[in-house]
């Protein structure tokens, strides 16, 4: 008993320490993001890595994602005789929860893990220790245009997942089932609001971007500095962001649409 | 046994004082005492595990001691801000052992790193920088490789080249010798050595490579068990009446430092119940 209130005493401790460890680190990091203004070259250069290269990935499953929406609310509508609505449920979907939810998790699994590997091979091969006996601050330096990078790349991506799935309902519900594409487009017009839900669901894959780069940048600079290390940090980055994406999104939807 | 280099004085370029530094519970350091004088190549010895490595990072302010001073060129390194800090680092290079080159640059790109970060000149006179440096350890026909198609020894020319791209003072070299080919080696006891006299630097080589390193060094520190043991030249050093200096330089596999581990006698291991494996 005493041995296991120990254990969980230390763990407890331990999680703490992480925990203001990530927090301090942020804050330094978002102190140099104003120095990136004199190098834009830098942040660009990190949308290009997360964003652009994830587009694929983000742009196929925004696909299917929206092609299977356009199934599976076709079949649950026409029941009611609504299948004209069907617009309204795969652009409601995607843009107030899909489209930001599934992206995040995506471009965790894709972009986030390979920054938290690419930072913490940098610390294994003490490339980050050299940077700072150069003089060039690695948090400044590597971290923050990772930072902005991230939360500038999800957005963006969450927006062509949403765009391309909302193609995808269309094709399946009108090419492919037969619902009218006059009633598919102007009842998504008539009930999507630009305030409520297209705005609401930007700001979430903001919150987001921010999260799963932050938990990214995080894992690798704080890695243990060995291959073993480095596999768990990467690990680490995807559960831990996924689940803080799922979570947050509960509370970021209970207060924007209750 | 000496345990203080002595010839403090003003022209001492690094001024290390009673320097305690532990990891843990494990106590690194407990009292080192070492001035390094501008212009020399001063060598710090001592066996693996002693805390080499630890040491030149105490003096690059990357770790912080837990009592004890380092001053470099007059300036205590752990009583400065972040800013401060970072102006003096620009004055020191560092080779690390692994080179540390940045896997994604090609060498011309690693060596002109530095320049980029901390000057504004022009894209010219980088390049002619870059090169001159490169062509100093003789690697200028390198220019255009990668380091994942570098040899070893390669590599920590390069870095080398990058650690001297800002004309710095002192020049820390952390284990320059271990894992090179005869060749490579013989290149850089050379270079060391040539380039401390002609840009004038003050040079810091931690190794345990005896003999490679007693050819270049002004002044060899020897640490074992968180002190300075003895300090002198290399020629001093290998008068010394110490044992233990005996036999870290002629390479003796038993002495103060004892080739067997600690634990039970050999027959109490072998005839007895217990000791080694009695629980299998």
């Amino acid at each position: 008993m005493i041995e296991w209130l120990r254990l969980f005493g230390e763990q407890t401790l331990a999680a703490t320490a992480r925990l203001g460890r990530g927090h301090m680190f942020l804050l330094r990091v978002l102190l140099g993001l104003p120095g990136l203004l004199r190098r834009p070259g830098l942040v660009i250069n990190q949308i290009y890595a997360t964003g652009v290269l994830s587009l694929l990935i983000i742009a196929v499953s925004g696909l299917f994602v929206g092609m299977v929406l356009g199934l599976q609310g076709y079949n649950t509508l026409v029941s009611f005789g609504a299948e004209q609505s069907l617009g309204v449920l795969v652009a409601l979907s995607l843009t107030r929860e899909l489209g930001p939810v599934v992206s995040a998790l995506l471009f965790s699994g894709r972009a986030g893990s390979a920054l938290t590997a690419e930072i913490g091979l940098m610390k294994a091969t003490e490339q980050l220790s050299g940077m700072e006996m150069m003089a060039v601050d690695p948090e400044r330096r590597i971290v923050a245009p990772r930072l902005l990078g991230g939360m500038i790349a999800l957005p963006l991506l969450a927006a062509i997942f949403t765009l391309v799935g909302v193609f995808g309902g269309y094709f399946v519900g009108t090419v492919l089932l037969g619902v009218d594409s006059g009633a598919f487009w102007s009842q998504m017009q008539a009930q999507v609001s630009f305030t409520e839900d297209v705005v609401n669901g930007v700001i979430k894959s903001l919150v987001f971007g921010f999260v799963v780069t932050w938990t990214a940048v995080f894992e690798g600079v704080d890695c243990t500095p060995t291959s073993e290390g480095v596999s768990r940090a990467t690990t680490r980055t995807v559960v831990h962001s996924s689940l803080a994406v799922l979570g947050l999104d509960f509370i970021l939807t209970a207060l924007m649409f209750d | 046994m000496a345990t203080d280099t002595g010839g403090r004085t003003n022209d001492c370029v690094v001024e290390i004082e009673n320097l305690h530094f532990s990891r843990g519970t494990r106590q690194i350091f407990a009292g080192v005492n070492i001035s390094i004088r501008r212009g020399e190549v001063a060598a710090i010895m001592g066996p693996s595990g002693t805390g080499k490595t630890t040491l030149l990072r105490l003096i690059g302010g990357q770790l912080r001691p837990d009592a004890g001073r380092i001053r470099i060129d007059g300036v205590d390194v752990h009583t400065l801000k972040r800013r401060a800090l970072y102006q003096l680092r620009k004055r020191m290079g560092m080779l690390f052992q692994s080179g540390a080159l940045f896997t994604h640059l090609n060498c011309f790109e690693n060596v002109a790193f530095p320049l980029r970060e901390h000057t504004r000149l022009s894209q010219a006179l980088i390049r002619h920088l870059v090169l001159i440096k490169l062509e100093a350890v003789g690697l200028r026909g390198a220019h255009a490789l990668y380091p994942a198609e570098l040899s070893g020894g390669m590599a920590r020319r390069v870095a080398l080249a990058r650690a001297l791209a800002l004309d710095p003072m002192v020049v820390m070299y952390d284990e320059p010798f271990s894992g090179q080919d005869p060749i490579s080696m013989g290149i850089l006891v050379r270079l060391i050595r040539l380039l401390n006299d002609a840009l004038g630097l003050t040079s810091i080589v931690v190794s345990h490579d005896v003999a490679e390193t007693a050819e270049i060094a002004d002044r060899v520190h020897v640490i074992s068990a968180g002190k300075v043991v003895e300090s002198g030249s290399p020629q001093a050093l290998r008068a010394s009446s110490s044992e233990w200096v005996q036999q870290f330089l002629n390479a003796l596999p038993d002495g103060p430092v004892p080739f067997h581990y600690p634990g039970p006698s050999l027959e109490e291991d072998l005839l007895g119940h217990r000791g080694a494996g009695a629980a299998l």
